[in-house]
C-alpha cells in the first residue's frame, strides 16, 4: 500500500486520519481551486457576451481582442477546466470516502493535478495571444495553433490520470474486501469514470490521430465531417460527465442533508449502470443537421437518445422522495407541507434544491432539442445556451457552488462566511438564469442564431430586443450572484479554524447513512463493473460501426484555415 | 431487488412517456414529410469554386413551380444572397462550402442545415405565402461571422 508515510491531514477522527493522507489532499485541494478560478474568469466573460447583445461593448471587448475570442475562453474555461477539475476533485474525495481508503498512487494524483494545471495554463496562453479563437468546439477545418490541441490533450489527460486512480483503488479495495459489495459511493464514483473514460476515446482519436498531426503539418489535411462524428461521441456523454459528480452529491449527501434518506440502493445502482450504458450511443443527436451523416443512423441515436432521459426520469423520483422523508420527518405535514419543513436556512442545500427546479426546466428543453422535428427549428440557435445555462450552467455549476458551501469549510476546516450571503447568492442565479434564458429561448424561436456578436450583426428581426434585454439583464444578475460566491469563498479563506471539537464537528461532511433497501436487497450482478464496462463498449461499436461503414471512404481535402 | 410501490409505479409511467414522446415525433415526421439532411455527394473545398454546378451559383428553374438554388457558403457571405422566387415554389437548395463550416437557418421555416467543407449540403422547402424570410449563418466561421447573411424573397 501507497500511505506507508500518513501524515494527518486534519486528525478529527481516527477513519479520516487513516483515509485522508495530506499528500493527496492537497491535490484535491488544487483541483478545486483551479476549477473555480475557471468558474469565476470564465463567468465574468459571459457578462460581456450577455451585454454586447444590448450594444454595450467596452472596446476592445473586455479584456479580449474580440468577441469570438472570449467566447473560446468562456466555453473552454466552463465546459472543460471548471467541470474537469471539479469532478477531479470531488470524485477523488467520494471515492476515498467510499472504500474508505486512500487512492492507490499518489503520483496519479498529483499527475492529475498538474495535467489539469498545465492544460490550462497552455491554452490559457494560446487563446490570449489570440492564435486559437475557434470556440470550444474547435471545428475543423478552423485550425488553432498546435499548442491549443496539446492543451486538450494534457485536460483529458488530467481526468484519465484521475480514472486509473480510482480504478486502482477499487482494486485494492477489492483485494481486501474479495466478498463485500461495493460500497454505494464508490459504485457511483467509479461509474461515473468509467463512463468518461469510455466517452472520451473519441475526442482522443480526434486530437491524437486527427488535428494535432495537421495542425504540426504533418498531415495537410482533414475531414471535418468525420472530425465532427468523433466529437459527438464524445460531446454528448461529456454532459453526463458534467451532471454525475453533481449526482453524487443529490444521491448521496442530499437526504443527508435534509434529514431524510435515499430510498433504494438497487435503483441508485441501477441509474448510474444506464448512464454507463447509454450515455455514449447518442451522438448524432447533435448532428441532424449534418449533411455527411445518413439519416437512418440518426433515428437510431435518436431513440437511444430517449433512453438516456430515463434514468434522469428515476432520479427526479428518487431524489424527491429522499427529500419528501427528510421533510416529513422535520415535521412537514400534508401534500406539500413538507417542502417548507426543508432546510431553506443553508444555503449548501438551498443551491442545490434550486439547481434541481431549474433542471426540470432544463431536461424538459433538453427533450425539446432531441425531438428530431422541433430540432430542426432551434439546431445553433440562442435556444440551446438558453438550454445549456440551465442545465450545465445551473444544474451543474449551482450544484457544485452548493457543494463548496460545506466542502470548501470542511477542506479548510474554517466555518462558512455570512450563510446569509450564501443564501442571496443561490437565489440570484436561479432567478437571474431564468431571465437569462427566457431571453435566450425567445430569441432562439425567433432564428437568432448563437455563437454571434449579435450587437454588431448586420441583420436583426423584432423579436430580438427584448430578448437582447432579458438576456443581458439575467446575465448580469448572473454575475453579480457569482460575485457573492467569491466573496463568501474569500471570507471563508480568510476565517479563523475551528479549534474545539465543537467547532470542528460542526464541519464534518455529510456522508450518507446507508439507503432504506440496503446492498442486500440489490442485485449482485450491479457490481459486475468489467462486464458493464464490456457492454458499453459493445454499445458504442453498435451505434457507431454503422455511422462509418456508411460514411467511409473518409474525405481527407480540408487544408487548414484562419479566419480570425 | 427490492423496490417500493410509487417507484415501480414512476419507473413504469416514465417509460409510457417516452414512448408517447417517441410516437409523437414519428407521428410529426410522417405527416409533415420532414426530412434531415442526408448524404448528397462529396465536394473538395479547394475545388468547389471550379465544379460544376457551383462554378455558377444562381437560382435555376428546373420545373413547374420548381426552383434549384445553387449556393455558395463562404467567409463571410452567401452567393447569391438573394433568392427571389414566386409564391407556391417548392425550392431546393444546393449548398457547398471551400473554405470553413458554415450553417444556414432560414426564418420562418424547419430549413435548418450545416454546410460542411467535403461535403454537399441539400434541402428542400415549399414557400407558400409571399412576403421575406432573413436567412443566416448559424455556425461560427470566423470574425465576420455575424455579418454573414440574405433574404428569400417569395413574390
Ligand atoms: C455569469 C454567468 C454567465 C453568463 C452571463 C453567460 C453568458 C453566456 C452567453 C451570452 C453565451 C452565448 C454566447 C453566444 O452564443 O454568442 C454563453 C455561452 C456558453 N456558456 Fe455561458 N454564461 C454564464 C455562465 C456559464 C456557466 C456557469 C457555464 C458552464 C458551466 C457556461 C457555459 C457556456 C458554454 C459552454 C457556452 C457555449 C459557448 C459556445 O457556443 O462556443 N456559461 N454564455
Ligand atoms: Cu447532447
Ligand atoms: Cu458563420
Amino acid at each position: 500500500m501507497s500511505t506507508a508515510a500518513t501524515t494527518v491531514n486534519h486528525a478529527a477522527t481516527r477513519d479520516e486520519a487513516h483515509v485522508e493522507t495530506d499528500q493527496q489532499m492537497w491535490t484535491i485541494k488544487g483541483q478545486l481551486i483551479t476549477s473555480l478560478a475557471a468558474l469565476g474568469l470564465g463567468g465574468f466573460i459571459g457578462m460581456f457576451q450577455a451585454i454586447e447583445r444590448i450594444q454595450i461593448t467596452l472596446p476592445p471587448f473586455g479584456p479580449f481582442e474580440n468577441y469570438y475570442q472570449g467566447l473560446t475562453f468562456h466555453g473552454v474555461l466552463l465546459a472543460f477546466v471548471f467541470t474537469f477539475g471539479f469532478a477531479n476533485s470531488f470524485v477523488s474525495w467520494t471515492t476515498m470516502r467510499g472504500f474508505g481508503r486512500p487512492l492507490r498512487s499518489n503520483m496519479l494524483a498529483q499527475g492529475s493535478f498538474w495535467l489539469l494545471l498545465g492544460g490550462t495554463v497552455l491554452g490559457a496562453i494560446i487563446l490570449t495571444l489570440n492564435e486559437a479563437t475557434v470556440l470550444f468546439t474547435f471545428y475543423a477545418p478552423m485550425q488553432a495553433h498546435s499548442t491549443f490541441y496539446l492543451a486538450a490533450v494534457f485536460l483529458v489527460l488530467s481526468t484519465w490520470a484521475t480514472l486509473a486512480n480510482i480504478v486502482l483503488t477499487y482494486r485494492a479495495w477489492r483485494a481486501e474486501h474479495p466478498t463485500e459489495a461495493v460500497p454505494l459511493m464508490g459504485f457511483v464514483s467509479i461509474t461515473t469514470y468509467i463512463m468518461w473514460g469510455l466517452a472520451s476515446l473519441g475526442v482522443a482519436i480526434l486530437v491524437l490521430g486527427m488535428l494535432l498531426p495537421w495542425s504540426l503539418g504533418i498531415m495537410d489535411n482533414t475531414d471535418p465531417q468525420l472530425g465532427r462524428t468523433l466529437f459527438w461521441l464524445t460531446g454528448h456523454a461529456i454532459v453526463y460527465f458534467w451532471l454525475l459528480p453533481v449526482y453524487i452529491s443529490w444521491y448521496m449527501m442530499i437526504p443527508k442533508q435534509v434529514g431524510g434518506r435515499l430510498y433504494s440502493d438497487g435503483l441508485t445502482r441501477f441509474v448510474f449502470i444506464l448512464f454507463l450504458l447509454f450515455s455514449i450511443p447518442t451522438g448524432l443527436h447533435h448532428q441532424y443537421t449534418d449533411p455527411g451523416i445518413h439519416e437512418g443512423m440518426k433515428s437510431i441515436h435518436l431513440l437511444l437518445t430517449f433512453v438516456i432521459f430515463y434514468p434522469s426520469l428515476i432520479t427526479a423520483f428518487t431524489i424527491m422522495a429522499a427529500l419528501e422523508h427528510g421533510g416529513r420527518r422535520a415535521g412537514g405535514k400534508g401534500l406539500f407541507g413538507w417542502v417548507m419543513a426543508l432546510p431553506w436556512n443553508n444555503p449548501a442545500v438551498v443551491a442545490q434544491l434550486l439547481a434541481m427546479l431549474v433542471f426540470t426546466l432544463g431536461g424538459v428543453t433538453g427533450l425539446v432539442n432531441a425531438s428530431l422535428t422541433v430540432n430542426m427549428v432551434i439546431h445553433n440557435t440562442a435556444f440551446v445556451p438558453g438550454h445549456f445555462h440551465l442545465t450545465v450552467g445551473t444544474a451543474v455549476a449551482l450544484s457544485v457552488l452548493g457543494i463548496c458551501y460545506w466542502f470548501v469549510p470542511y477542506l479548510l476546516q474554517k466555518p462558512l462566511f455570512s450563510p446569509k450571503l450564501a443564501l442571496w447568492q443561490a437565489w440570484l442565479w436561479a432567478i437571474g438564469v431564468l431571465i437569462f434564458s427566457r431571453g435566450q429561448m425567445s430569441g432562439g424561436l425567433d432564428a437568432q442564431p448563437r455563437r454571434t456578436m449579435l450587437g454588431e450583426a448586420s441583420y436583426s428581426l423584432p423579436g430580438w430586443e427584448v430578448a437582447n434585454w432579458l438576456t443581458a439583464i439575467g446575465g448580469v444578475v448572473m454575475t453579480i450572484s457569482g460575485l457573492l460566491f467569491f466573496v463568501v469563498m474569500i471570507g471563508t479563506f480568510l476565517n479563523k479554524r475551528a479549534e474545539t471539537p465543537e467547532e470542528r464537528g460542526a464541519l464534518d461532511p455529510p456522508m450518507p447513512d446507508p439507503p432504506i433497501h440496503d446492498h442486500r436487497k440489490s442485485w449482485k450482478v450491479f457490481d459486475r463493473l468489467g462486464f458493464w464496462t464490456l457492454v458499453a463498449f459493445i454499445l458504442i461499436l453498435i451505434a457507431y460501426i454503422p455511422v462509418l461503414m456508411l460514411y467511409l471512404p473518409a474525405e481527407f481535402s480540408s487544408p487548414g484555415v484562419r479566419v480570425w | 431487488m427490492k423496490i417500493d410501490r410509487f417507484e415501480k409505479i414512476f419507473m413504469l409511467l416514465g417509460v409510457g412517456v417516452l414512448i408517447a414522446g417517441l410516437i409523437a415525433i414519428a407521428i410529426s415526421v410522417i405527416h409533415y414529410g420532414i426530412h434531415l439532411p442526408s448524404p448528397d455527394g462529396r465536394i473538395a473545398p479547394a475545388e468547389v469554386r471550379a465544379t460544376s454546378p457551383f462554378d455558377e451559383p444562381g437560382v435555376y428553374e428546373t420545373g413547374d413551380g420548381e426552383y434549384e438554388v445553387i449556393m455558395l457558403a463562404e467567409t463571410w457571405r452567401f452567393v447569391p444572397d438573394e433568392v427571389r422566387v414566386p409564391a407556391g415554389s417548392e425550392v431546393t437548395f444546393r449548398i457547398a462550402s471551400p473554405d470553413v463550416v458554415h450553417g444556414m437557418l432560414i426564418e420562418k421555416t424547419a430549413v435548418n442545415v450545416m454546410i460542411i467543407p467535403g461535403q454537399i449540403s441539400e434541402v428542400t422547402h415549399t414557400f407558400d405565402e409571399p412576403g421575406e424570410h432573413l436567412f443566416v449563418c448559424h455556425e461560427y466561421c470566423g470574425t465576420g461571422h455575424h455579418l454573414m447573411s440574405g433574404r428569400v424573397v417569395v413574390e
